[in-house]
């Protein structure tokens, strides 16, 4: 095993001069006073590794020893995952000791002693690569799938299973023969390294299926696809982190990881506490029973937080290598890079623009092309569908993060300071938006298919809408309320109408917070209904109270339970008011 | 902060910069603190046996021979119930000539709390601003800065803040608080007979910069303390940070460090997010809060120093000078406090969550209407009344001098959205209009 001694310390970048191989991403521990620190090569010159170290490196002395573990970093995988919460090396942070963080203190991801009912899947002789189904045993109410370990590369074949039963983890539950005869034995747990992507399936179409997250202006007007990305750049204030919270809660997904990564320690306190107490709108159990959270909050160690996300997008993979359909939020991918900036600073190496590393953008892209809806080889589909918050420095949207970040993922969702300074949440911009998703024709056939069968066009009806209403406003800005035809009034009030009805929505209310799928088509099939019509006003003075009464009549139903007597009320109402002033 | 005997005395100094040194050394640990000429330094780089130390005081003077001595020790505070009423320099040292305090001895800049180990604020602090408590209230263990141009008066509103709530200790951290404003706070918080209640550190204008660089974590040290061993409520403000940052710009850049942004570390994000992120509620009661200040250029909030607060901290505020009343307001347009919907209609009146979305609603309006009067246009019915609105809700609620109670600024608020606009233009849900729009 190579060791080596601690040669020079930049804060978390530590040179260790090594006495013989090392690999890069190679994980290595430095000694500390009886502690050892957790790092990982990321640069290796002759016999000088340079080394980012997860923790503090506060009265590191040189000379200090190492020794190196000749593995990159890994996650653990196996059941008993879910619902825990991890920091961004994947330790369980319910496992540590203290009030603080104590550096060096690495726990079990897992519970060693655990004991799962397991069935078995796969038989006897059967033949099976890395990835396929050996049996399963439940996890919360998730079927989780015991894989052959992805590392195992070639043809086995079943030699023995174990039998339908209670097993701890650790139990061999299978043993595997490869070509030459030799035999491995195969537990609950694998390892694998967070860096690279886990490629156990067969093929991995476009992405075709709508993903719904009860987010009207997302799944109405630019709907993200199933194995899809998506992006949500904004400054600070615009409501990314509620966004982001408001997806994970109503999304129609097996399963939620949340990497919060550098961001805010109450926002994720909000998480845990809340998940446990809200009921999954789908399977009626808790959220937190489908949630794994990566928590590296800004103030933990930063190499940590480069890993975090990793850690995260890798066990993504592996339960999507089960078949389940898993959500992957980050928030917000802007920190990683912020990370990646301060080693490379580190490191004295020549930048690229603010600052940042020269392979941004390949580091971004690269990433991103881990999501994705694929075939497993069994067959069966499985997706991870990935949306990551970018913390744009100054708002800015052609900052190098959100221009790396634009080029890799397919949904934009722009977050407006404007929008949010007046208060029109979710502050998503309808017009900068987009979805590439709806000129997937794939995509197209299947929301007509299964929303409405002239869904596509009402959406694209909606978008012009909007733009049509901007415009108007633009001219009325200038030419001034007389100045303009009294066409342009309607025309601006129509958008407004579409805007404060189907675009903004209420996090906080219990009952517009999530909007299902039919209850948007429905909505959105009735405003569009609405600025279809012309409507009669002697002078632009009358339309704003007109549209006015209408949208309160319009808001008011987004309060309520879909077509309950009151909703119904209100839309009697809201019709007898659009009969006042339509032109016949 | 003396030498003991036993300690090695290196004399070889390779570099001298503005702010730094470089000494050949070993044995010497990273974050170490050492004195250079007897002048505070702590260790920020070491390779092989040479080791680069920042000096606090600044290194005008420092010869090639100095002697460096080495403590073996990160910089620490001596923490206790002493502290109370006590005025510090940013090493800990007493500037009011009182006795040294006797303490434990605790290393400053300490590690994270465990998130799981925190409870979720849901404390209201009340402040008497309606601004701050009807808009954006705020709560235990919330960090929140104020967004200010330079001349205006945020050290008074941050004093108000600090005499207004009901916190156990309220600490302030002074980074290059000009003497002026150091006295002013000294002043005040004696005047109100509360100065038992307050602990100082501060680094003024008059003393060098890098120093500036402990008075955040000396403050959330003694903070840690009252709050985990005493589990007190305690405020801590911090004013300037931004010359705290323009401090860190000062120190990578002797240090050759690539600057990012507007010239300031590529780590500015992740130093100023280990300051903010002490703010904590503690499942046992104790809880730190933090309230500081920003100073921007010409409101400028895209700058480097403005844009990572506003990622870490938990909203902004911001002052305004409302010109149709001759008052500074808290600018409820561009102000957040991110919290506030923890408490806001749960541990307040039902309504306050949706009159103070109408109310700030309706307000965007007047701006609207106002930006449409400066262009000469002429002002419908609805302009009119909305900016009559704007003016009675500046006057009786904004304006950083009222200090009534938050029931009060709801019903002063019901009051003016009744008197200038119609059922339907407020907008908010039936039951409530049912409960508080008073029948004329």
């Amino acid at each position: 095993m190579t060791t080596g001694i601690v040669k020079g310390i930049i804060a978390n970048l530590v040179h260790v001069e090594v006495n013989g191989p090392v690999a890069q991403n190679e994980i290595c521990f430095i000694g500390l006073d009886g502690v050892k620190l957790k790092a990982e090569v990321i640069k290796v010159q002759g016999n000088i590794a340079y080394t980012q170290v997860f923790e503090s490196t506060r009265g590191l002395k040189p000379g200090s020893p190492v020794e190196f573990t000749q593995r990159m970093l890994e996650v653990k995988l196996g059941p008993g995952m879910l619902s825990k919460i991890y920091d961004g090396l994947q330790d369980d942070l319910h496992k540590m000791e203290g009030l603080f963080l104590n550096r060096g203190e690495y726990t079990d991801p897992l519970d060693e002693e655990s004991t799962w009912d397991f069935t078995p899947i796969a038989k006897e002789g059967d033949s099976v690569i890395a990835g396929d189904w050996l049996g399963e045993v439940p996890e919360n109410w998730i079927p989780h799938k015991i894989m052959v370990p992805f590392v195992m590369e070639g043809k086995y074949k079943v030699k023995s299973i174990a039998p339908k039963g209670n097993y701890k983890l650790i139990d061999t539950i299978a043993k595997l023969e490869d070509e030459d005869g030799g035999l491995h034995d195969v537990s609950m747990v694998q390892y694998w390294p967070v860096k690279l992507p886990i490629r156990a399936y067969k093929e991995k179409p476009r992405p075709f299926k709508m993903m719904e997250t009860g987010v009207r202006t997302i799944d109405t007007l630019n709907p993200i696809a199933e194995g899809g990305t998506g992006f949500t750049p904004g400054p600070f204030g615009t409501g990314k982190t509620v966004l982001q919270h408001s997806i994970s809660q109503n999304a129609e997904a097996d399963m939620i990881i949340f990497a919060a990564c550098g961001e805010r320690a109450n926002e994720v306190v909000e998480l845990f506490v809340e998940f446990p107490k809200l009921d999954d709108p789908r399977t009626g159990r808790k959220l937190m029973e489908r949630t794994i959270i990566i928590c590296n909050t800004s103030n933990m160690p930063v190499a940590a937080r480069e890993a975090s996300v990793y850690t995260a997008m890798t066990i993504a993979e592996y339960y999507r290598s089960m078949g389940l359909k898993v959500l992957l939020l980050a928030d917000s991918t802007s920190r990683w890079a912020q990370a990646l900036r301060e080693m490379s600073n580190r490191m004295e190496e020549l930048p690229g623009p603010d600052a940042y590393p020269m392979d941004l953008p390949a580091i971004i892209s690269n990433f991103y092309s881990r999501n994705g809806y694929v075939y497993l080889n069994n067959g069966t589909p499985g997706s991870v569908t990935f949306i990551g918050a970018v913390s744009p420095a100054g708002g800015n949207l052609k900052e190098p993060v959100t221009e790396a970040t634009k080029k890799a993922a397919r949904c934009f969702y722009a977050l407006s300071q404007d929008r949010a300074d007046s208060k029109r949440y979710p502050a998503v911009d309808p017009i900068e938006s987009y979805s590439k998703y709806l000129e997937y024709d794939e995509v197209r056939e299947y929301l007509n298919k299964n929303i409405s069968p002239t869904w596509v066009s009402d959406v694209y009806e909606a978008k012009d809408l909007l733009l049509r209403g901007k415009e108007a406003g633009d001219q009325i800005n200038i030419l001034g309320d007389d100045g303009v035809p009294l066409v342009y009034h309607q025309r601006l009030w129509k958008s407004e109408l579409l805007d404060r009805i189907i675009l903004q929505q209420d996090g906080f209310d219990k009952v517009d917070k999530s909007t299902p799928m039919k209850r948007q088509c429905y909505m959105l099939e009735l405003v569009l209904k609405i600025c279809r019509y012309d409507y009669n006003f002697e002078s632009f003075e009358e339309v704003q109270p007109y549209f006015t009464t209408m949208i309160n009549a319009l808001r008011q139903m987004n309060y309520l339970e879909f077509q309950s007597d009151r909703f119904n009320e209100y839309e009697t109402r809201l019709n007898e008011i659009v009969d006042e002033r339509r032109a016949k | 902060m003396t030498s003991t005997a036993f300690q090695k005395v290196y004399t070889k100094l390779t570099q001298i910069t503005k702010a730094t040194c470089t000494v050949r050394a070993t044995g010497v640990g990273f974050d170490e603190l050492a004195t250079v000429s007897g002048r505070l330094a702590q260790v920020v780089k070491i390779i092989g046996d040479s080791v680069t130390l920042q000096i606090f005081s600044g290194t005008e003077g420092i010869g090639t021979d100095a002697e460096v001595i080495f403590f073996g020790r990160p910089p620490t505070l001596k923490v206790g119930d002493d502290l109370a009423g006590r005025f510090f320099n940013a090493y800990g040292d007493p500037i009011d000539g009182g006795p040294a305090v006797q303490g434990k001895e605790v290393e400053i800049g300490g590690p994270s709390v465990n998130p799981v180990r925190r409870e979720e604020p849901s404390e209201l602090i009340a402040t008497g601003i309606a601004g701050i408590d009807l808009n954006n209230t705020l709560v235990t263990g919330q960090k929140i800065p104020f967004f200010a141009d330079p001349d205006q008066p945020y050290n008074q509103v941050m004093a108000t803040v600090a005499l207004r709530t009901h916190a156990d200790k309220i600490i302030l951290g002074g980074t290059g608080l000009s003497n002026d404003d150091f006295l002013y706070y000294k002043h005040t918080f004696e005047n109100a007979g509360m100065i038992d209640k307050i602990i100082s550190f501060i680094n003024t204008t008059d003393d060098p910069p890098v120093e500036r660089l402990l008075v955040p974590d000396m403050a959330l040290t003694a903070a840690e303390y009252f709050a985990i061993e005493k589990n007190e409520k305690v405020l801590v403000l911090l004013t300037d940070l931004t010359l705290y940052c323009d401090a860190l710009s000062i120190v990578s850049n002797r240090m050759d460090q690539i600057p990012s942004k507007d010239s300031m570390p590529g780590s500015l994000y992740s130093d100023l997010a280990k300051i903010y992120e002490k703010a904590v509620q503690f499942p046992a009661g104790g809880s730190i809060t933090i309230v500081a200040v920003t100073t921007i250029s010409g409101g400028d909030i895209t700058h480097a120093i403005p844009d990572n607060t506003g990622y870490i901290t938990e909203g902004n505020l911001y002052l305004r000078r409302d010109t149709d009343i001759g008052k500074v307001v808290i600018d409820p347009a561009r102000s957040l406090s991110r919290l506030k919907t923890k408490v806001m209609g749960k541990k307040t009146r039902e309504d306050h969550p949706k009159v103070m979305e109408a109310s700030v609603r309706l307000n965007a309006d007047a701006t609207k209407a106002r930006t449409k009067m400066e262009n000469g246009f002429e002002l419908t019915d609805y302009d009119e009344r909305a900016l009559g609105f704007a003016k009675e809700y500046a006057n009786d609620i904004l304006a950083i001098d009222v200090n009534i109670g938050t029931d009060e600024m709801l019903d002063v608020t019901w009051g003016l959205l009744q008197k200038y606009f119609t059922v339907e233009e407020v907008a908010i849900q039936d039951d409530l209009i049912q409960k508080y729009w008073k029948k004329a």
